[in-house]
């Protein structure tokens, strides 16, 4: 790693937000690098200097209860008087509704699934953004496979679709859901593709999303889970997702 | 599940929810407005804003950088129409121009910096960079945070954070300049 590629990594390594192999290997570098030691003296003092209690400004004494006055002024002009009765009693049937449906779509979809979804594409983005996309670089699915083993409390799924236009490219250890996953790289032309996946007893069928302009699939099976993450556009990921459960 | 279901006042819940922000939310608007009173002005409005985006607000979620998406979005409306150059700025976030290095720790130091000095460099920043480093270090949102706030990519907010100190650090100590 180059200091250039440093500059704004070690930010988010000091900042707390690498993952455990970027950060491994942004420690590599600060070892023996004195300008980004520098770097990272002038950080420490940078965020002291300006945590200074009296450089955040807090609300003026009062400001609250003029807040508060012209909320109750805005909610009362928003639900007139009269109408205001059956108004809540409207809410609260469609509130029971609402609540019915939720409860129904989140025993299908919970909100945590939304978290890992954001995370998934937290975990794709930094791989990119340091350029860290393989810890075993190999094509080969009997180099990869065995690599984990040790690292991981579960052996990873493994495939070769270098016939069907996805070669493997190689794996790397995450961190998602509060654990550490099984993180592959295939390639499709120049789009990289993660596939994070660890187990799971859910069996679901692949749902495609997106998130933040990539496109994402998550389905479980035979006990694990997997998502598929990448630019590539939602059919041929489709497809990727299709060859892999072949 | 959504704010409705109970019987209480949806004002009086709002308000549950998200007065205890208050000092975060004046912080950002006093930071980005540069000035208490239409920093005050710009709360205000902020939270009227939210009270009426309220109902698209699921309770189980975070509600500090919800609501300092609002206000953040707020002082833009309110330099827009008040201080329209300072939203002109000069900020670079994907060519990152060639880094200091090897600036000596000795010289590097930020002796003593008082804090006027500090709030006035911090000031003349841009905006762009002012309000990622406000929503860091003070109010210590995630980069994810930050960037749902701000509404750029999480790289965005990496490039913007690092260029922002490093501009910080220049008018903090200007040898640090010199000695590249």
């Amino acid at each position: 790693m180059s200091c250039q590629d440093n500059q704004g990594l070690l930010d988010a390594y000091l900042d707390g937000e690498l993952d455990l192999a970027a950060s491994l290997e942004v420690e590599r570098h600060l070892e023996h690098c004195t300008g980004c030691q520098s770097r990272k003296a002038r950080f420490e003092q940078l965020g002291q200097a300006l945590r200074q209690p009296d450089l955040y400004a807090r609300a003026p004494a009062g400001l609250d209860n003029r807040i508060r006055e012209s909320l109750r002024t805005r909610d009362k002009q928003a639900t007139p008087g009269l109408t205001r009765g059956w108004l809540t009693a409207a809410a609260a049937v469609a509130a029971l509704v609402i609540c019915s449906f939720l409860l129904m779509r989140n025993s299908l979809r919970p909100a945590e699934e939304d978290l890992i979804k954001s995370e998934v594409a937290s975990g794709h983005i930094r791989s990119l953004m340091a350029n860290h996309l393989t810890d075993v670089l190999s094509s080969d699915q009997h180099t990869v496979k065995p690599w984990f083993n040790g690292k991981l409390d579960f052996t990873p799924v493994v495939t070769d679709l270098r016939e069907k236009g996805f070669p493997l490219i190689g794996g790397r250890l995450d961190y998602l859901d509060n654990r550490p996953v099984a993180a592959l790289l295939y390639k499709r032309n120049q789009h990289p593709i993660n596939l994070f996946e660890w187990p799971a007893a859910a069996v679901s069928k692949p749902r495609t999303d997106t998130i933040r302009g990539y496109n994402i699939i998550h389905w479980s099976q035979s006990g694990m889970t997997f998502w598929a993450i990448s630019d590539l556009n939602a059919r041929e990921l489709g497809d990727f997702v299709h060859d892999l459960e072949q | 599940m959504r704010h409705a279901s109970t019987g209480k006042g949806k004002a009086e819940q709002f308000e549950a929810i998200f007065l205890p922000y208050l000092d975060s939310a004046y912080n950002l608007a006093r930071w980005l407005t540069r000035n208490e009173h239409d920093a005050q002005d710009v709360v205000q409005e902020s939270y009227l804003r939210a009270l009426e985006a309220f109902g698209g607000f699921h309770t189980e979620r975070d509600g500090r950088p919800w609501l300092l998406r609002i206000v953040r979005n707020t002082c833009y409306t309110w330099l827009r129409r008040n201080r329209p150059a300072e939203l002109v700025t000069g900020a670079v976030d994907v060519a990152e121009e060639a880094i200091d290095s090897g600036a000596n720790i000795e010289s590097a130091m930020i002796e003593k910096a008082n804090s006027e000095l500090i709030r006035r460099a911090l000031e003349e920043i841009e905006v762009e960079y002012r309000e990622v480093l406000i929503l860091r270090e003070w109010e210590g949102q995630s980069y994810k945070e930050i960037a749902q706030i701000v509404d750029v990519p999480l790289g965005t907010v990496m490039s913007r954070l690092s260029r922002g100190r490093r501009e910080l650090q220049r008018r903090l100590c200007p040898a640090t300049e010199t000695n590249k």
